[in-house]
């Protein structure tokens, strides 16, 4: 569904190139959620913006469902694909109510039914009826995920990118949106890729998890492995080491 | 809050989008009404779009135009309020009348500098690189005018008149506009929610139109209202040297130029158009103030 072959990002500030992300490779198969994780500036989620298309990248190869995924996209390669985004305070237009946010997507698609799949779209994820004509500023942190979440489903795409979906909210609520997105996955059969530095996030959610370090993918293992510590390099070991105390408790 | 519409309009949970838009708004309205700054300059504002809509009516059937040379120079009295002027014309409807020359330069230059500005701005801001040094570039070019200074050219090349005062003044203050626009879009192009609509694969235009300029708006609103005095006084000061609103129109700059030469011994004739100048202009930088403070997120 997803194929990445060497992907590399540069940014250049003042100045010098700094090289988030070097020679990256990996696919995603249909329906399978694949997550990276990594330390902060290792570059994971710039490789998720670079498929997504919001960063200039490189690449021998990066295909979305089979196509090419051009520089300039069109409205249906944009379809194709939506974004959770980390921090939920910032992703929603702090002047719309949710329900021209929701909105928003049917419009520019020039959908039919908009009122009825905004109020499915809201009961989808777990808000009440009553939140529909709200502003961002009146919902709480994991309301508003919930709203991004809804938004990013409502053109029904088949690939979610999530980039820390849960980091910006506290534990019980952290939870929660695992919960829905785990439900989510399979009423919608999403391919995703989900970024997180949250090793018990990854393994719960993911089949198969890339692990990042300063730009470069170190090895791509499964959940299994990665919970049982069945890694092979030395930084993975190290990874693990500092996050024992959750994995143990996940599995 | 215990009126039925009160309680409607403050719902924390409304159920359609023309609730939650009228509460907003109301919301905006009762901050303005407990701001006292914002409601002194709102009343004065409003006092002079009265006063500008009924004139005729206010001026109790005295014409701002007929003359009366056996009347000229008429202190104060109960048949003319606030005197008359060298030709025997009254003050008091003079005066109403001149609300509606400067009600139609702050209008006029609104419409023209507001969008002008924030086009500019947003795109420069939006777009960056080289649009943005191009558009930037033209923005410093017209900020290094003289606003007085190319007045006063435009009604010596095109004849003077209130059309080509509000040509100079808009000419002379759309850059500002384009900067506050800029620097608001430069903040709000980069986050999140912003990303999110390209991703959802709206235009550049529905971007900018729909979700960029919405947040630009309010800092412009306010600092067009605190600007408001200075176009109102560059338009007075034009009246003044003849070049804005023609004789026998009354405008309130021309109206204290004609009264200079008297000034000492028939006080009225220059004074009384003088303190409307001031009042509206102190009118507008209170509306000015208070609306900062009410679109201030950080003040409430």
């Amino acid at each position: 569904m997803i194929t990445v072959r060497d992907l590399s990002v540069t940014f250049e500030v003042g100045g010098r190139d700094i090289r988030a992300v070097q020679a990256v490779s990996f696919e995603v198969a249909r329906g399978e959620t694949f997550g990276i994780v990594g330390e902060s500036g290792s570059g994971k989620s710039t490789v998720l913006k670079a498929i997504a298309g919001l960063v200039r990248s490189t690449s021998a190869t990066l295909e979305v469902d089979g196509r090419a995924a051009a520089r300039r996209r069109s409205r249906a390669d944009r379809r194709m694909l939506q974004f959770v985004f980390q921090d939920p305070y910032g992703s929603l237009h702090p002047r719309k109510t949710i329900d021209d946010i929701l909105r928003e997507p049917l419009v520019i698609h020039r959908e039919p039914d908009i009122d009825a799949r905004v109020a499915a779209a809201i009961a989808d994820v777990g808000l009440l009826p009553a939140h529909r004509f709200r502003y961002p500023h009146q919902l709480s942190g994991g309301q508003r995920q919930r709203v991004a979440i809804a938004r990013a489903l409502i053109l029904s795409p088949p690939i979610l990118l999530l980039d820390e979906p849960t980091s910006a909210l506290d534990v019980s609520v952290q939870a929660e949106i695992l919960n829905l997105l785990a439900r989510l996955r399979q009423s919608y059969t999403l391919t995703s890729i989900l970024v997180s530095h949250d090793l018990a996030v990854v393994a719960h959610l993911c089949d198969r998890i890339a692990i990042m370090r300063m730009g470069r993918l170190v090895e791509i293992v499964s959940a299994d492995d990665l919970r049982t510590g069945r890694v092979t390099h030395d930084y993975s070991r190290q990874l693990l080491a500092a996050s024992r105390g959750f994995v143990r408790q996940d599995a | 809050m215990s009126t039925p519409l009160g309680q409607w309009l403050m719902s924390e949970a409304p159920l359609s989008r023309r609730q939650a838009v009228l509460g907003s708004l109301y919301r905006g309205v009762r901050a303005i009404f407990a701001n006292p700054t914002a409601l002194a300059g709102l009343f004065i504002v409003a006092l002079l779009v009265v006063m500008a809509v009924f004139a005729p009516w206010f001026a109790m059937g005295q014409s701002p135009l007929s003359q009366d040379l056996a009347q000229r120079l008429a202190a104060p009295s109960p048949e003319h309020w606030f005197g008359t002027d060298e030709l025997g014309r009254d003050i008091y409807a003079r005066t109403l009348y001149g609300a509606r020359v400067t009600l139609t330069i702050v209008v006029l230059v609104s419409v023209v500098v507001v969008p002008i500005g924030l086009a500019v701005g947003t795109v420069a801001g939006y777009f960056g690189g080289w649009v943005d040094a191009v558009l930037m570039r033209v923005t410093d070019i017209f900020l290094a005018f003289p606003r007085l200074v190319l007045a006063l050219a435009f009604a010596a090349a095109l004849g003077p008149g209130i059309e080509n005062a509000v040509i100079a003044i808009s000419l002379t203050s759309w850059p500002a506009y384009a900067r506050i626009a800029r620097s608001e879009t430069l903040a709000i192009a980069r986050s999140d929610f912003i990303q999110s609509v390209v991703l959802q694969g709206a235009s550049t235009g529905r971007i900018l139109f729909r979700h960029v300029v919405p947040l630009c708006l309010s800092s412009v609103i306010v600092r067009l209202t605190l600007d408001m005095a200075g176009i109102i006084l560059t338009a007075a000061g034009l009246g003044f040297l003849g070049l804005g609103a023609q004789p026998p129109t009354a405008e309130w700059g021309a109206m204290v130029s004609s009264g200079r030469d008297v000034i000492l011994d028939q006080w009225w004739v220059a004074t009384i158009p003088g303190l409307a100048i001031f009042i509206v202009s102190l009118g507008f930088n209170l509306l000015g103030d208070g609306l900062r403070d009410v679109f201030d997120p950080k003040s409430r």
